[in-house]
């Protein structure tokens, strides 16, 4: 028998292993990484009882299909909206259509197929105990551009089996997601600098008052925006520096760039704003053709905006619901029940 | 004290800059710098990320504050002590043969010199580097002689090999794995300068560096025997002597 493991049948449009990225390591020029959208990373995780930092699938746009290859297994889905289907086997056309934002027990040779996302660019698949893989520089995230980490330091390709932590899932309730905020968000808060002195006051205010569109040239490097493009007063080289994540890069054609997770660790285009971090998750999960647009705030406002956040998370515990068991096994429970009272009463 | 000012880089990063050129002292302030800041163990500060002529602190801004770890860096710059751990001087092997040199009848019509010429002004200075960055274990090396300081190309190639040794302006860049590029290449090196397996980078920025020119069939006899296992780069010395 084989260990426990999903074995990819579609990787979908780029699905890649994530956590919350590898810091300490940008001085010798590796990216951090990590998940588009941590909060519903933490929220699958949270779904399925892992650590809030534990490795999981990210889906773009077009989500995995895959088979079950465990006695049994608890998934869980977290981030964008999506038609998840779970079929009896790999010769099933149909199966059973679940939601999004919730966990689920799986058995073996049951095939999960997950489709297109809606509201969101991108989908977290956790699994009950996480994937049995092991870190590199303290971290599962998939860095593709430095080939380090995840599952063969690459996104998923059909064939590909994942190994899991856990042989089987846990017996316990299943649940839902109720009352967290997962939505993509179309107003994103920034801090100017750190290269504002590369634009004019005039053009910068253009910039806080312009609207954006997310352009198809976008990854996880950087989300390209198209929109009234902005002049810098002093060329559009410097000498290059370091890079934050979230940082809002105006190259020489004016459009800006966010740079995200994967963004390399330096770079030598002027950054006129960086997106502050209590709203880079929200901002990960925009799909291409989204408008967006930025909203000014100070350092204190950033604080106060992160603050919140980490109140947030720490109590997504309390937004998880129990799901009532399906009808089939209340009704055996039914059974059960007058069962265990006909004898009680045969007995009086 | 050395002139600096600091720039916020959104909530979890400050950029402290030094000046604005490209300048061995200025690096020299940032790396003591960064040194300082590491030993400082200051709680709150997640990395620093030293570059030409600035230094990125990220922090985590539940535990510190912009403000405190501004004040924090300001007394690290006024106590700025040289950096006294000393890098390391590295003889790297290059192989300038032009069937791996794509760009050498390039550069020499762009720079009207012989490939001799090129490999001969190019393997003279001993590099300084500044600072890794843009892929795992990439170094940037300065100064490449002035006639050869060239511009990126025309048109930029979407792959080349792992180990190119490109011209970047003023600077030399061993490419440790593969990537689309813009720069002009002129020559391999065997010995990687990220340690796939390991995770760990070759050079660090402070480090000396020399190219030592090595035929192909030299470069291929090293090239093997890195990949094998039974070769392995050790520095020749520390980089406080080297000439510049």
């Amino acid at each position: 028998m084989t260990a426990a493991a999903l074995r990819i049948i579609s990787p979908g449009l780029s699905t890649t292993v994530q956590d919350l990225g590898r810091s300490g390591f940008q001085r010798l020029g590796v990216a951090v990484g990590g998940a588009l959208d941590p909060i519903s990373l933490r929220a699958a995780n949270a779904l399925v009882g892992n650590p809030a930092g534990a490795g999981a699938l990210e889906a773009l746009y077009v989500g995995p299909s895959f088979v079950v290859d465990a006695d049994d297994a608890r998934l869980s889905f977290a981030g964008a909206d999506a038609e998840i289907e779970i079929l009896a086997d790999t010769d099933a056309q149909r199966g059973e259509t679940i939601s999004s934002r919730r966990s689920i027990r799986v058995r073996r040779g049951q095939v999960v197929r997950v489709g297109s996302l809606k509201n969101g660019a991108v989908l977290y698949i956790a699994v009950e105990g996480g994937f049995a893989i092991e870190p590199t520089l303290g971290s599962v995230s998939t860095d593709s551009r430095g080939k380090i980490g995840g599952w063969q330091g690459r996104a998923l390709v059909a064939g590909d089996v994942l190994p899991l932590r856990f042989a089987a899932a846990t017996d316990r309730d299943e649940y839902r997601l109720d009352g967290l905020d997962l939505a993509p968000s179309f107003r994103v808060r920034a801090i100017c600098g750190p290269q504002s002195d590369y634009f004019s006051q005039a053009e910068i205010e253009r910039f806080f008052a312009g609207e954006y569109t997310v352009s198809a040239g976008s990854n996880r490097m950087g989300m390209r925006l198209d929109g009234g493009p902005i002049r810098h007063c002093r060329g559009f080289n410097i000498i290059s520096d370091a890079i934050a994540t979230g940082s809002i890069q105006v190259p020489g054609s004016g459009q800006p760039i966010v740079l995200l997770a994967d963004h390399q660790t330096t770079g030598g285009y002027p950054k006129i704003a960086t997106v502050i971090s209590a709203d880079l998750p929200a901002i990960g999960r925009l799909p291409i053709g989204a408008k967006i647009s930025f909203a000014a705030v100070t350092l204190e406002e950033a604080a106060a905006a992160r603050r919140r956040l980490a109140a947030e998370l720490e109590n997504i515990g309390d937004k998880m619901v129990r799901i009532a068991p399906p009808s089939a096994l209340v009704a055996a429970r039914l059974l059960e029940c007058n069962l265990i009272s006909g004898v009680c009463n045969a007995a009086a | 004290m050395l002139d600096y000012r600091v720039l916020p880089a959104g909530d979890t990063a400050l950029v402290v800059e030094f000046g604005d050129r490209i300048d061995r002292e200025l690096n020299a302030a940032v790396l003591a710098l960064a040194h300082g800041l590491d030993a400082a163990q200051v709680p709150g500060i997640v990395e620093t990320v030293p570059t030409f002529r600035s230094l990125m602190v990220h922090y985590e801004p539940l535990v510190l504050s912009a403000s405190a770890l501004t004040a924090r860096i300001g007394e690290q710059v006024r106590s700025l002590k040289a950096n006294t751990t000393a890098g390391h001087l590295w003889h790297l092997p290059v192989c300038y043969d032009p069937s791996l040199a794509i760009d050498l009848d390039n550069v020499a019509r762009r720079t009207s010199l012989s490939a001799q010429q090129i490999v001969d002004r190019h393997s003279a200075p001993t590099y300084h580097v500044y600072m890794l960055g843009f892929l795992p274990g990439q170094a940037y090396m300065g100064e490449v002689a002035a006639e050869l300081a060239l511009d990126r190309l025309e048109t930029p190639r979407t792959r080349i090999p792992a180990g190119s040794l490109a011209i970047a302006a003023a600077m030399s860049c061993v490419f440790p794995l593969e990537t689309p590029c813009g720069w002009h290449i002129i020559g391999r090196c065997p010995v990687p300068l990220w340690d796939q397996g390991r995770a760990t980078a070759l050079l660090a920025p402070g480090d000396k560096v020399r190219f030592v020119p090595v035929s192909i069939r030299e470069y291929e006899t090293l090239a093997t025997g890195v990949s094998q296992g039974v070769l392995r780069l050790e520095p020749v010395g520390d980089a406080v002597g080297a000439a510049a």
